[in-house]
């Protein structure tokens, strides 16, 4: 046992806190210099944290300030928590390089990025290391609060409405969220996940019913799953690049690891119940949000639309949770999505900045002037679209092993029916890109560091599939 | 039926009509008080519900003022944005989504 002031667990929540406020004090624009440092610490104690877990086999915990639950409240962190922990530490950090080449000196939409990505990743972190309910919920506020906050960023009103669409949103959410607890500590008396687990079982009063449907469906909206998407094409698709990379990547994960913390854990007897519910939006979501990003004319959009769809392969994994391949898919596809998302994101806002064109007809000729970041838009494509040896791939693999195991035949046909939409809206994008560019068509000069940042996180998205044994088996520690 | 569960019921209700007015009501500001209607609505079935044999438990209390609190956040950030939309457009609703 560590001595509690070097305990990776506080330190990741305390730090991106310590830089966040630090931020804010040296006013707009400022922070960048703390925020990539703090973040490559928060990289290490990540990781840290992952071999620790992975190592000991039992889950890390810490009673915050020496006050154990019910009065303190208590940190904890398994194998599950630990990878997503990484998850966002990276692609964070990768972001934040990106996003200090991307704000210009002056630049209003990035006047508070810094404090508010700190706020967010802080948000997050403590998120994935709560232990009980409440304390959820507030991380959850917490991540939408600062979330709304950077889809403003930009300062004009269509990011402004999409904002306060987004924000109405997740309050309704979490406002299900939390009533879900209010019914719950009323029939158990407690929050605590690990006191709840043996209490709740089959024979649950329907109050506890009721507790779990709003629980379920306030974070399935969080989550943006079909028919509840309609905030996050405008929200994602209309903020700056590093926002929209962020809430993409990470902030939509953070309610889906929430109902899949649920779904294993204290509500175990009661959720399967949805499983088929659950598993018929995200097919739905999938062929939904695929023909939208195939329609769209702006090239966000389509970015925006395709999170809608990719979202919906996490929700095909429910029906399926009986085999382990089945979480394993949902966790890879977290990542896979994760970094793959982030890509795409951040090489539109490169090639959005460089040509001044902002729908995918105005691509043209950008393969000539900007090779690095359409190569990674293509990494980034190939991981969507499911083709070896990304960590897509290997995501769909899992699912369609998992489902065919199970003789759920029709699962594996959505999966595959994805990939192909996927290519054509990936296609899409890349045919117009190839074509000769018009005669008057000027690029900016980017820095460097905006395009190798792109193909960094397209390229992580990819390589992921080799090493994706060590992450599984970190799965099996809870 | 005792009072607890008088509150529960009460707050339930709220909740309700709060969560309809946030979905449903086209003026910013009433759907910013619609939000801090279903909250209050939550927290009454938090503090009422969790009282046994009208003995209040201090733990819901705790979080009821913690939820308080990020309500309060949650108003101050949709006013801010609410005014700012005001300032750009003149107008106190949100504009339709051009799905472009």
């Amino acid at each position: 046992m560590p001595e509690p002031a070097f305990d990776p667990l506080v330190w990741l929540i305390l730090l991106p806190l310590a830089w966040a406020t630090l931020a804010f004090v040296l006013g707009p624009g400022r922070g960048a210099w703390l925020a990539i440092p703090g973040l490559a610490a928060q990289v290490w104690l990540a990781i840290v944290l992952a071999a620790k877990v992975g190592a000991g086999g039992t889950a890390a915990t810490h009673a915050a300030g020496g006050w154990g639950a019910p009065l303190g409240i208590d940190l904890a962190a398994d194998g599950l928590s630990a990878a997503m922990l990484l998850l966002v530490q990276a692609v964070a950090l990768l972001l934040a390089l990106y996003a200090r080449a991307y704000f210009k000196p002056g630049d209003a939409a990035g006047h508070y990025f810094w404090p508010l990505t700190g706020f967010l990743v802080a948000g997050l972190n403590a998120l994935f290391l709560s232990a009980d309910l409440f304390n959820l919920y507030v991380t959850l506020e917490l991540v939408g609060l600062a979330a709304v906050a950077l889809v403003a960023s930009g300062g004009q009103a269509p990011q402004v409405a999409a904002a306060l669409r987004y924000l109405f949103a997740t309050l309704i959410g979490s406002g299900a969220y939390l009533l879900g607890v209010a019914l719950i500590y009323g029939a158990y008396g407690t929050v605590s996940i690990a006191t709840l687990m043996p209490l709740v079982d089959g024979d649950a009063p329907h109050l506890v019913w009721i507790a779990a449907g709003l629980m379920l469906v306030g974070l399935m909206l969080k989550t943006a799953l079909f028919p509840f998407h309609y905030w996050l094409p405008p929200a994602h698709g209309g903020a700056p690049a590093p926002v929209s990379a962020l809430l993409s990547a990470l902030v939509v994960k953070a309610s889906f690891y929430l109902i899949l913390r649920l779904w294993l854990g204290p509500l175990q007897a009661l959720l399967p119940a949805f499983a088929w519910l659950a598993a018929a939006l995200g097919a739905t979501a999938i062929f939904w949000g695929s023909w939208q990003a195939i329609r769209a004319v702006k090239l966000k959009r389509l970015i925006a639309y395709s999170t809608v769809a990719q979202l919906g392969y996490l929700f095909l994994i429910f029906p399926l949770l009986t085999v382990s391949q089945a979480l394993q898919a949902g966790l890879m596809q977290v990542f896979a999505h994760g970094f793959a998302k982030a890509g795409m994101f951040v090489a539109a806002g490169v090639i959005i900045k460089a040509s001044g064109h902002d729908t995918v007809a105005g691509l043209s000729g950008a393969v000539g002037r900007l090779p690095v970041t359409m190569f990674a838009f293509g990494l980034a494509g190939m991981t969507l679209m499911g083709l070896p040896p990304s960590a897509g791939f290997l995501a769909k693999w899992l699912l369609i092993d998992a489902a065919l195991g199970q003789g759920y035949w029709f699962i594996a046909v959505v999966a595959l029916a994805g990939g192909l939409l996927a290519a054509v809206y990936v296609f899409r994008v890349l045919r117009q890109a190839f074509l000769l560019a018009p005669e008057d068509y000027a690029v900016a000069a980017v820095p460097p560091a905006l395009e190798w940042s792109a193909f960094a996180l397209a390229a992580a998205s990819v390589l992921l599939g080799f090493f994706a044994l060590p992450l599984t088996e970190l799965l099996n520690v809870g | 039926m005792t009072s607890g569960l008088l509150f529960a019921l009460v707050g339930i209700a709220l909740f309700g009509l709060g969560a309809a007015g946030v979905l449903l009501i086209g003026h910013l500001l009433r759907r910013i008080l619609a939000f801090n209607l279903m909250g209050s609505g939550a927290f009454l079935v938090l503090v009422g519900l969790a009282q046994r044999n009208d003995v209040p438990d201090p733990v819901p209390q705790a979080m009821v003022l913690t939820g308080i609190v990020v309500a309060v956040a949650a108003t101050a950030l949709a006013l801010a944005l609410a005014r700012r939309l005001q300032a750009l457009t003149g107008r106190l609703d949100l504009p339709e989504d051009d799905d472009a």
